[in-house]
């Protein structure tokens, strides 16, 4: 396992573009906190987003995590070309040469996404934990430690949707063209989503109930957004006479998809890179 | 003798396409083994195969005594296949380092192996700034770094200039000399002469001649014959067992020996019959000319 992991490494640590993105990716997500800096004067109305309650525990887990989750694309890029890489320099064919079996080969590829995903989720629980308590009305241990389901979506979320980029970099062996197929896809989910809600299944719950197991809108379904749930956001809504009942917890049968779908991903690697002549 | 590899009715099909065709040989400890054929005849696929890069399609092949996976004998293997392929970005002492993590071997053997291909001055360059026959002997330290027990070289000279063919060859000298076992791939007749001892011809896929390089030469030969009579001379050959295949070229007569037989003798067979002749020449065909006979496209 180390040895696969010490590999992977290896080819990464020496390449100046996966690690410039990697840096920025994190100093991105630390940017998070800057969102407390963000003050409006309208004349005597003081308005600074620190004092919505964006930052009170447990809130700041769900909050946070769902924003730097949007980050994510940043080490998607580093994933997909990590692999197809390996296609375009030849490396793929000569590892195997030089003795690495292709599923060692897969699996150091997934221990690097695991490792990249842990990195990042105890990054974003410190930063979250630091600005939470600078800014959090509550600050009890029992309220601090609660919703934690959040950090665990997160890194669910993150495993998947890199096990999805690594697939697309074995399955279309470029890396521009491997994102232009995650976008694509995404476009798919959406259109399929649209065609089935507003043409086929009219007034129905057919849609959402087919939808949820589309692979990247399961994975969006992880950490649902956040805004709707604020005290602010929900006092107005209610003054309109509109009420949220929605539920913002992280589900069982949300979290099963994507184990399923991140599992399938994994394997359909191994699967093309067995099948291929190299 | 102790089998490295032993290869048994292997096939690959490309869709239609037949490019090895049910091959067998076996490669033995301690011999310099070429496998010779015109481009496409299948010997990178062969190679392609046993490496863990090409799916075959039926046969079998096993390395060692068999009791080992094809991954891990390949840590045991060092191999060179069409071009060098190494992380650009890496310098040459990264990239080995790589090689030694995935063989499992230790670092240290780098700078020795650096040294015999001559390129331990430039151990800190990037391997994007080495030239085409710097990469390729950087190819042959990484294949060297385990002290395989087989080195497997495909058309190791491919594109390089004359200088760099050398120094190819004398370090392939080298690794000889010391004992281990080399199988080489090459559509380069002379190379495989220099080198090898052990020779399998192929052509579309399919094995012509397999043996000892010495044993191929050791043909008949042939005669080149002309008379004021060629249609009563080429009869005469034709309906005579001793020669094998007879031909016409320009004004002269070629004709195969199959058994051995000197020419004086085939001169005296020849007059018995009433036919003189104004040119007779006995030769042996040397490796490319047969070669060629064994390859040309029927």
């Amino acid at each position: 396992m180390l040895r696969l992991l010490n590999i992977e490494l290896q080819k990464l640590r020496y390449n100046r573009a996966a690690k410039v993105i990697s840096i920025i990716y994190f100093v991105l997500i630390t940017f998070i906190a800057l969102i407390s800096s963000i003050e409006f004067n309208f004349g005597d109305f003081h308005f600074r987003v620190a004092d919505q309650g964006i930052f009170n525990f447990p809130y700041i887990w769900h909050f946070n995590t769902y924003v730097a989750a949007i980050l994510k694309l940043f080490l998607a890029i580093v994933i997909v070309s990590m692999m197809s890489n390996e296609y375009s320099y030849r490396t793929l064919k000569q590892n195997l040469i030089d003795g690495l079996s292709k599923k060692e080969f897969v699996l150091s590829k997934f221990l690097t996404v695991l490792l990249f995903s842990v990195i990042s989720t105890v990054f974003i629980f410190l930063v979250s934990l630091i600005l939470g308590l600078a800014f959090s009305d509550y600050n009890e241990i029992g309220i601090i430690f609660s919703d934690m389901e959040y950090i665990g979506a997160y890194f669910i979320k993150l495993v998947a949707f890199f096990s999805f980029c690594l697939f697309l970099g074995v399955l279309v062996k470029r890396s521009a063209f491997a994102l232009g197929f995650l976008i694509i896809w995404q476009i798919v989910e959406w259109l399929g989503y649209g065609l089935m809600k507003w043409q086929f299944f009219k007034d129905t719950e057919i849609a959402d109930n087919v939808a949820q197991f589309f692979p990247l809108n399961a994975m969006a379904n992880l950490i649902k957004e956040p805004l709707s749930r604020l005290g602010a956001i929900q006092s107005a809504a209610n003054q309109l006479g509109e009420n949220f009942t929605k539920d913002y917890q992280v589900t069982w049968l949300n979290v099963m998809i994507v184990l399923v779908w991140t599992s399938l991903f994994i394997y359909w690697s191994y699967a093309i890179l067995k099948k291929r002549d190299l | 003798m102790e089998n490295i590899l032993t290869i048994n009715n292997l096939t690959k099909k490309f869709g239609a396409l037949t490019a090895v065709d049910n091959l067998s040989f076996s490669i033995e400890k301690g011999n310099v083994y070429g496998i010779l054929g015109p481009n496409g005849s299948g010997k990178s696929t062969t190679l392609g195969i046993v490496l863990n890069v090409v799916n075959k399609t039926a046969g079998d092949f096993k390395w060692f005594d068999g009791n080992i996976d094809t991954h891990n004998a390949l840590k045991k293997v060092g191999a060179i296949i069409e071009r060098p392929n190494f992380y650009p970005y890496m310098t040459a002492v990264q990239n080995l380092q790589l090689v030694c993590k995935i063989k499992e071997v230790s670092e240290e053997k780098i700078s020795e192996k650096l040294e015999l291909v001559g390129l331990l001055d430039r151990k800190d360059s990037k391997f994007s700034t080495f030239s085409l026959g710097m990469k390729q002997r950087l190819a042959i330290a990484s294949a060297l770094l385990n002290d395989p027990e087989i080195l497997i070289l495909d058309e190791p000279t491919n594109g390089l200039d004359p200088q760099g063919i050398h120094q190819i060859r004398e370090i392939i000298k080298v690794i000889a000399s010391q004992g281990t076992t080399i199988l080489l791939a090459s559509h380069l007749l002379d190379e495989v002469e220099k080198v090898c001892t052990h020779v399998v011809i192929l052509r579309k896929g399919v094995s012509l001649y397999s043996g000892s390089v010495d044993g191929m030469n050791a043909s008949h030969g042939f005669l080149t014959m002309q008379s004021n009579n060629m249609e009563k001379l080429q009869n005469a050959l034709e309906g005579n067992p001793a020669f094998g295949t007879v031909k016409r070229e320009g004004d002269y007569l070629i004709a195969y020996l199959n058994n051995p037989m000197d020419a004086s003798e085939v001169n005296k067979l020849l007059f018995e019959k009433g036919i003189t002749l104004s040119h007779l020449v006995k030769r042996k065909e040397s490796l490319e000319e047969q070669f060629l006979e064994l390859t040309k496209q029927n």
